[in-house]
């Protein structure tokens, strides 16, 4: 039981690195129905940022938030620049330019920072010691990650329901047509959804480099399918379903690398340690197949 | 339909079969094995096109459809006698054969594609948009990782070697002096290979046309358009549906086990994800809903990279530049630039661009 309640948290920290890209894809999705493809690699750009930031001496949590500075405005660049002389084309004609994104994203970190591994200095953003409760082993990082995130949604769900900034946002992704008559800057709210969805992706990119160490250009990558599954496994247009989808997706995980043994020494034919990625999707697609919406999603109701 | 077009777009299919029947003349031997592999990628991509550009399901798993052809066409090249000299073993009740002819596995790996295919268009009547392309990205990333685990009959991660398998079954060794004779003719390995991949290529784009602009190819488009009208109309979803995800998946295959003849080899890192991202890209370079680009899409896929590598290697850059191209990571950013760029210039792909281009020429007749 203890064994159990360990590998959850563990779980749990892990799933919130999914949950924080998940809720970035979705933050997009809900705004222009793309899909990008290139959170994955956005976010991982961003932890090299930090990376740097704390080569140059400066300390952890100040480069934390300057890297946050720093990915907003890029997302906002990139949507103005990239994403906009696209805007009418079709959906998929959009995701092509992700797609673009992705690879110049993984070439620049590349290029810039080689292919060699790198490590944040030790014991950064959280202290890797670990304490007990009543038998079980808990780390101080996967609770900092779990309450950070946490933090974070909580804050952003504040953000888009009590402020007027978050209204218009809402409202620019919802109505355009309407948004624009009553004087809000669509196309700019689109651009600001677009930092924000990069911020979030670089706290899922730093956490993933502190919890999941080396810092490598290709470290985002599982951490992206796994993004899009949670989100679409909460439902694509879901924020909370995103992270719950998230939170899920990694206790299942991780459960079963942990139990993936004990199976096999039950009389289970297959090790399900190298198959956890088609295990987890075998798993969504059973979900799908009876919420075809995603957990938390809505059934699109549409006008013929 | 004015005569004209049909007139211009006769004489355009002529030429295109001419060019591809004459080229490897002009053609050093070496990029006539690169042009047999942009052949594989067009029978894909024609593939993925009657799918996705007609039918309107996105799919991000095409490359699993390959890998599943690659695989079936390699372990019937071996057969039973080559598996075991490669130190593996068919389960007893797989119907392997004795090693077949390399030729005639690209049917069956196409049939039994074909029928996976199916099964996987299965849930998609549940599932549309995004929530597809989540499943059927799922297939990408995760059949390579199934078709590792059978170590026995697969070869794990070292996958299957048809290199030096015995002579009769694979119609040409790698040995490039070795000619292989077709009709009264002396082609070597690449060159054969070459008019293989395009012949089934060109075959593949004859059925294609033949079944899209017939019934089947109506009910497909308004599936596309409108599910609600589709149905409405006495067209079934779910026969279409699967029936695209089928065929799609059996162009797939055929092209996964023309890959395996080619390169003599096939491994789970053969086909990775990025295949399938790669075969969507060409697609809609090419531009969806349209046979007319797919030739552009697939040189498109193919050439990109390839090219980037060798603009990087030949020197012919400026200073500056070619060291940048050099640099690890570069040629990647370039791709990725050159790719957003295309999606400027052509947010519809190559083949709205064509149709403008011929209109001032076509409206005359």
């Amino acid at each position: 039981m203890a064994e159990l309640l360990q590998q959850v948290v563990i779980g749990l920290a892990s799933g919130s690195i999914y949950g924080l890209l998940a809720l970035a894809l979705v933050l997009i999705h809900r705004a222009t129905g793309v899909i990008n493809f290139a959170q994955g690699e956005m976010a991982m750009f961003s932890a090299y940022i930090a990376w740097q930031l704390v080569q140059w001496g400066i300390p952890y949590w100040l480069a934390f938030a300057g890297t946050l500075v720093v990915s907003f405005a890029g997302g906002v660049a990139i949507q103005r620049v990239v994403i906009r002389p696209v805007e009418s084309a079709p959906v998929l004609t959009v995701v092509i330019v992700t797609l673009g994104l992705l690879l110049i994203f993984n070439g620049l970190a590349t290029w810039l920072w080689s292919g060699e591994v790198r490590t944040f200095p030790a014991n950064r953003p959280f202290p890797t010691r670990t304490f007990e409760i009543g038998g079980v082993v808990i780390n101080v990082q996967d609770i900092g990650i779990i309450l950070v995130t946490l933090g974070l949604v909580g804050a952003l769900w504040a953000f888009f329901q009590f402020t007027k900034a978050g209204l218009a946002l809402r409202a620019a992704a919802l109505y355009p047509d309407s948004s624009r008559l009553v004087g809000i800057r669509v196309g700019w709210m689109l651009a600001v959804g677009w930092g924000l969805a990069a911020a979030l992706g670089a706290v899922s990119g730093m956490f993933t480099a502190a919890a999941f160490p080396p810092l490598e250009p290709t470290m985002m990558q599982a951490v992206l399918i796994y993004a899009f599954a949670a989100a679409v496994l909460g439902g694509i247009d879901s924020p909370g379903g995103a992270v719950v989808g998230g939170l899920a997706l990694g206790v299942f995980l991780n459960l079963v690398g942990t139990y993936a043994d004990d199976l096999q020494d039950l009389g289970f034919p297959i090790d399900l340690e190298g198959l956890r990625l088609p295990v987890a999707f075998v798993f969504i697609l059973a979900v799908l197949l009876v919420r075809p919406q995603g957990l938390f999603g809505r059934a699109a109701v549409r006008r013929v | 339909m004015r005569h004209g077009w049909l007139g211009l777009r006769i004489a355009g299919v002529v030429a295109f079969v001419v060019l591809i029947a004459i080229l490897p003349n002009f053609l050093s031997d070496f990029r006539a094995s690169e042009f047999a592999r942009v052949g594989i990628f067009f029978i894909a991509l024609t593939g993925l096109q009657i799918l996705t550009g007609y039918t309107g399901q996105i799919s991000l798993g095409n490359g699993a459809f390959m890998a599943i052809g690659g695989y079936v066409s390699a372990i019937l090249i071996l057969g039973r006698p080559g598996l075991e000299a490669s130190q593996l073993e068919a389960p007893s009740w797989l119907p392997v054969g004795d090693g077949m002819k390399d030729i005639w596995t690209i049917p069956i790996a196409a049939l039994v594609a074909g029928v996976f295919g199916f099964f996987v268009g299965l849930p998609a009547l549940r599932l549309r948009g995004l929530y597809l392309a989540l499943v059927t990205f799922a297939l990408a990333v995760s059949i390579p990782l199934i078709l590792r685990e059978p170590e026995t009959l697969t070869g794990g991660t070292n996958g299957l070697n048809l290199f030096g398998t015995t002579e009769d079954r694979l119609t040409g060794a790698i040995d490039n002096s070795v000619h292989i004779p077709v009709l009264d003719k002396d082609l070597t390995f690449n060159d054969w290979t070459y008019y293989l991949a395009w012949s089934i290529g060109l075959l593949g784009l004859a059925v294609a046309w033949a079944l899209l602009r017939g019934r089947p190819g109506r009910a497909f488009r308004a599936v596309r358009d409108s599910e609600v009208a589709a149905t409405s109309s006495g067209v079934s979803l779910a026969s279409y549906k699967t029936l695209a995800f089928a065929i799609s998946a059996a162009y797939a295959g055929a092209a996964g086990a023309l890959l395996t003849i080619v390169s003599t080899i096939v491994t789970p890192g053969s086909f990775p994800v990025f295949l399938s991202i790669q075969l969507l890209i060409g697609v809609v370079i090419a531009g969806l809903g349209s046979l007319v680009g797919l030739f552009l899409g697939a040189l498109f896929i193919y050439y990109l990279p390839v090219g980037i590598q060798e603009l990087a290697e030949v020197g012919s850059l400026p200073d500056g530049l070619q060291d940048a191209a050099k640099s690890p990571g570069m040629p990647s950013v370039i791709y990725g630039v050159v790719l957003i760029l295309v999606m400027f210039v052509l947010p519809r792909g190559a083949a709205s661009f064509l149709s403008k281009v011929s209109f001032p020429l076509t409206k005359r007749l």
